[in-house]
């Protein structure tokens, strides 16, 4: 398979560079701990104490984050947080990808009135302003968990299939494609055997770059009050909820922030190692 | 005293070393030729004359010019001796120059950075040097930008701006290498005479022995970073010292050998007949479509086990007619026959089992192997898509046989593309094409991109395919000496129209063509006993754009007539040769 040949040198590359290391690293970490955090926590993220309301980071009865000013725990709050939001980010993105990838290859391969049509589309799409666009569908369906990956999905697909049509507009006038030709290779098989393989770098590359793209407009539709509901939570609602009592009670807003931006951070760091990994021409 | 005295230079990169206990010297107005195949360290040892090796590569020994220290010098000191004393010619005028800087401009601004003269002189003495390096209406070409210029003109500039300071050392490193055949002639009569005005040292640093024949007193041949051998040039030449010496000699492009090709059987019918085809682009030129004749109606039989080249310069159309011929591209008119039946105009509609017949060699492997696949899946996708019933364990054995065919060992079965050296890339690409039997083997300066050495063994290795399977070959190239090796019969092209369609001696022992003529006259011959020749041809292919009226050669030709520059002439057979030329029949080109 030539999907894996071309996985695999990226993975041996990956594995010597730090940066991907580390931040790859903290990323599962977080991950794992928004997985079995909660478990191990005796607090449920939906009980309410009032007599325990506003109690600080650290300060007994294992409340590691502090409590809200209904006396949840912010922590498990906070894990239930990360849990949702990197669920919206990489279902986003997986749902950009495969629709991205598809749509700009084609584009790009068939090119001609073809191109120019699917081109214009797209065109089109970017045109509308994102944020009417939510809140219209918020109106005519109800709010709806599943509602807000298709609206990040529809709007981040639109820049893969950009980019992925850029990328193989130029390998189709690359020479292995005629060599391909020649040998009696279909069209179909030229693009997923031998274009969308040569996509790969510049695919993995972007697709950790869309995932805190994702994050941060969750966080955006949450902080309007447009995400995800009560009790139920994300990072952006913890956040907007943290705002609230900024000065009461600094925590409620530091703690997810805090995590927001360490993930935030290590997924633009793993971006910026993948790009290095994935170019051929640079040698461990 | 020696001008420049490199002392046991090395250079290594990590833990790999480019340049090993180098040393050599240069006097005052002496020029020397550094050879060597690609990787041999010739760039790297000027690029540390200059100063110019990037902050990884670790260097040791000692770079002395005219008694100052080169090597770890700071830049400060460096431009005190760059463009007034030390300069350089690069390979690529176009990547030299700086595309948003008129010619003019970049000359200027080297005398005003070195304040070699008054600001009020500068546009003085740039002009006085553009006419110097031939660029003919200095004026015009003074506010002319890099992309205006053709190749040429482009690389006497970039001479121009090495000589401006008046350096007392030009290092050129391969200045003719990306250029026609034809013009590296004259760039080569341009540094003569340069020199000989002047009393500049030289350094020609270049892959091709019959550049540095004419041109070098002496000869350093670097090899794998080693000197191999020092000394000068005709001892070299006629009593190399050394193994790998004698090799380079051996395999270095020349025109006096003898065909080494198999003979035909007559008679047989012609397996690909291409008949009157025809290629244009159109072309968007000041917002209006015009159409780009890239090949003017053109046909040619090609018999079977026979090997016909097709040479010209860039713009020929070379390239144009190997792509229509295999449908890569849609021909304007005409059709592609194979085998007596007519083929679609288009690869994609052509049915696979005709298909497998005509494959192709391209010029550049990076470019033909696709970088995410292995050697194995390449060379095994064609037995997967035309015999699919092939079970997987004799799949592996066909591919490591042919990968044996060719030359290759199995440990580079599972390697990629970029892990392979030029030449063991290039083998790939041709069994990945020979894997399903072709009768026609389409070459698109399969060999230009190789090493001389490496460059024999592949046509060894097309021939031996060629005798055992009586393989058809249609070998593109602008070399001449690599189309004298192995043809049976040369189609000479000139801005999309054929000149001359001769067999191989004729065509090189009675050219009948005054470009066929200029041509072979041209290539540098390796020999530093024969004088280096005169410029057989003064200027440049004319634009296909806008063709000259009349034959499109006419310009160049110093036997043009009135009637060549109305009067487009016709392919005629002449003794037994076709050609293009209203004088062929009384001009006697022979040598």
């Amino acid at each position: 398979m030539s999907y894996l040949a071309a996985i695999k040198p990226i993975v041996r590359k990956s594995r010597e560079n730090r940066t991907i290391v580390v931040s790859l690293s903290i990323l599962l970490l977080i991950g794992l701990l928004a997985l079995i955090g909660p478990w191990l926590s005796p607090h449920h993220y939906a009980s309410t104490d009032f007599e325990h309301s506003f109690v600080g980071p650290f300060a007994g009865d294992w409340h590691l984050f502090g409590t809200d000013d209904l006396g949840r725990d912010l922590f498990v709050r906070t894990m239930l947080g990360v849990k949702v939001t990197l669920f919206v980010a990489i279902i986003a993105s997986v749902v950009s990808l495969g629709i991205g990838v598809a749509y700009g290859a084609i584009a790009g391969y068939v090119g001609g009135n073809v191109d120019a049509v699917m081109m214009r589309i797209v065109d089109a799409l970017y045109a509308l302003p994102f944020i009417f666009f939510v809140i219209l569908l918020m109106v005519v369906f109800e709010r709806n968990f599943l509602l807000i990956f298709v609206a990040i999905g529809a709007i981040n697909w639109l820049d893969m299939a950009r980019i992925v049509r850029g990328q193989t507009l130029s390998l189709k006038q690359r020479e292995f494609v005629d060599a391909a030709r020649l040998i009696g290779v279909s069209g179909r098989g030229i693009i997923f055997r031998h274009i969308t393989p040569n996509l790969f770098g510049v695919v993995v590359v972007y697709m950790t770059l869309t995932i805190p793209q994702a994050i941060l407009v969750e966080s955006l539709l949450s902080f309007l009050g447009l995400g995800v509901q009560e009790p139920q939570t994300s990072l952006g609602a913890l956040v907007n909820g943290g705002v609230g009592n900024m000065e009461r009670a600094p925590w409620l807003l530091l703690m997810p922030a805090i995590v927001l931006a360490l993930i935030l951070l290590c997924f633009n760091f793993l971006g910026d190692g993948l790009r290095d990994a994935v170019d051929p021409k640079k040698k461990t | 005293m020696s001008l420049l005295d490199v002392k046991d230079l090395s250079i290594r990169y990590t833990d790999k070393p480019v340049v090993n206990q180098l040393s050599f010297a240069v006097a005052a107005g002496e020029s020397l030729g550094i050879v060597g195949e690609s990787g041999s360290g010739k760039t790297q040892t000027a690029m540390a004359v200059m100063g110019l090796l990037p902050a990884n590569a670790a260097t040791g020994g000692s770079i002395r010019f005219d008694g100052q220290e080169f090597l770890g010098s700071s830049d400060e000191v460096m431009n005190r001796y760059r463009a007034c004393r030390v300069a350089m010619v690069f390979q690529d005028p176009m990547k030299a120059l700086n595309p948003y800087l008129t010619i003019g401009d970049q000359l200027r601004r080297i005398l005003l950075e070195h304040k070699i003269c008054a600001p009020r002189e500068a546009r003085e003495g740039t002009l006085a040097m553009l006419k110097k390096v031939g660029l003919p209406d200095p004026e015009r070409q003074y506010g002319v930008y890099p992309h205006q210029l053709s190749g040429g003109m482009r690389q006497r500039a970039m001479i121009g701006a090495a000589l401006i300071g008046e350096p007392d050392l030009l290092i050129a490193d391969e200045p003719t290498t990306a250029l026609d055949v034809t013009v590296q002639a004259q760039i080569l009569k341009l540094l003569r005479e340069l020199r000989t005005q002047s009393n500049t040292a030289l350094i020609l640093i270049t892959h091709d022995l019959g550049v540095v024949a004419g041109n070098c007193d002496r000869l350093i041949v670097l090899d794998d970073g080693q000197l191999l051998e020092h000394g000068a040039t005709a001892e070299i030449f006629t009593a190399p010292s050394n193994e790998r010496t004698a090799r380079l000699i051996a395999c270095s492009p020349r025109l006096d050998v003898t065909a080494r090709i198999s003979s035909l059987t007559g008679g047989a019918k012609p397996i690909v007949d291409i008949d009157n085809i025809s290629v244009s682009f159109r072309e968007r030129r000041a917002g209006r479509f015009g159409h780009l004749h890239a090949l003017r109606p053109l046909s040619l039989q090609l018999a079977p086990g026979e090997t016909v080249s097709i040479v010209g310069e860039s713009g020929s159309g070379k390239t144009s007619l190997a792509r229509a011929v295999l449908g890569l591209i849609p021909a304007q008119s005409g059709t592609v026959s194979y085998a007596g039946s007519e083929l679609p105009g288009l690869v994609q509609s052509r049915p696979n089992k005709v298909r497998r017949n005509l494959q192709m060699v391209f010029q550049d492997p990076a470019n033909s192997l696709n970088p995410a696949m292995r050697v194995a899946e390449i060379v095994a996708e064609p037995v997967g898509i035309h015999q699919p019933k092939t079970k997987k364990a004799d799949r592996n054995k066909l591919v490591s046989e042919m990968l044996r065919h060719v030359g290759l060992g199995p440990e580079l079965q599972e390697r990629f593309p970029h892990e392979l050296s030029g030449g063991q890339a290039q083998r790939v690409a041709i069994a990945r094409a020979l894997i399903i039997k072709p009768k026609v083997l389409v070459c698109d300066e399969a060999v230009a991109a190789l090493d001389g050495t490496i460059q024999s063994d592949i046509l060894h290795l097309l021939q031996a395919e060629q005798a055992d399977a009586g393989l058809s070959l249609i070998f593109i190239t602008h070399d001449l000496s690599v189309v004298r090796q192995i043809s049976h019969r040369v189609m000479v092209l000139y801005m999309g129209r054929v000149c001359e369609l001769a067999g191989n001696e004729e065509l090189f022992k009675r050219p009948k063509h005054p470009y066929t003529k200029a041509l072979l006259s041209s290539v540098p011959v390796p020999d530093p006993t024969a004088d280096p020749q005169d410029v057989p041809v003064a200027g440049e292919v004319s634009s296909i754009l806008d063709p000259p009226k009349g034959c499109p050669f006419h310009p160049r030709c110093q036997h043009a007539v009135a009637r060549c520059t109305t009067e487009i002439p016709k392919l005629e057979s002449v003794n037994g040769t076709r050609v293009a030329c209203h004088r062929a029949r009384e001009l006697d080109l022979s040598y």
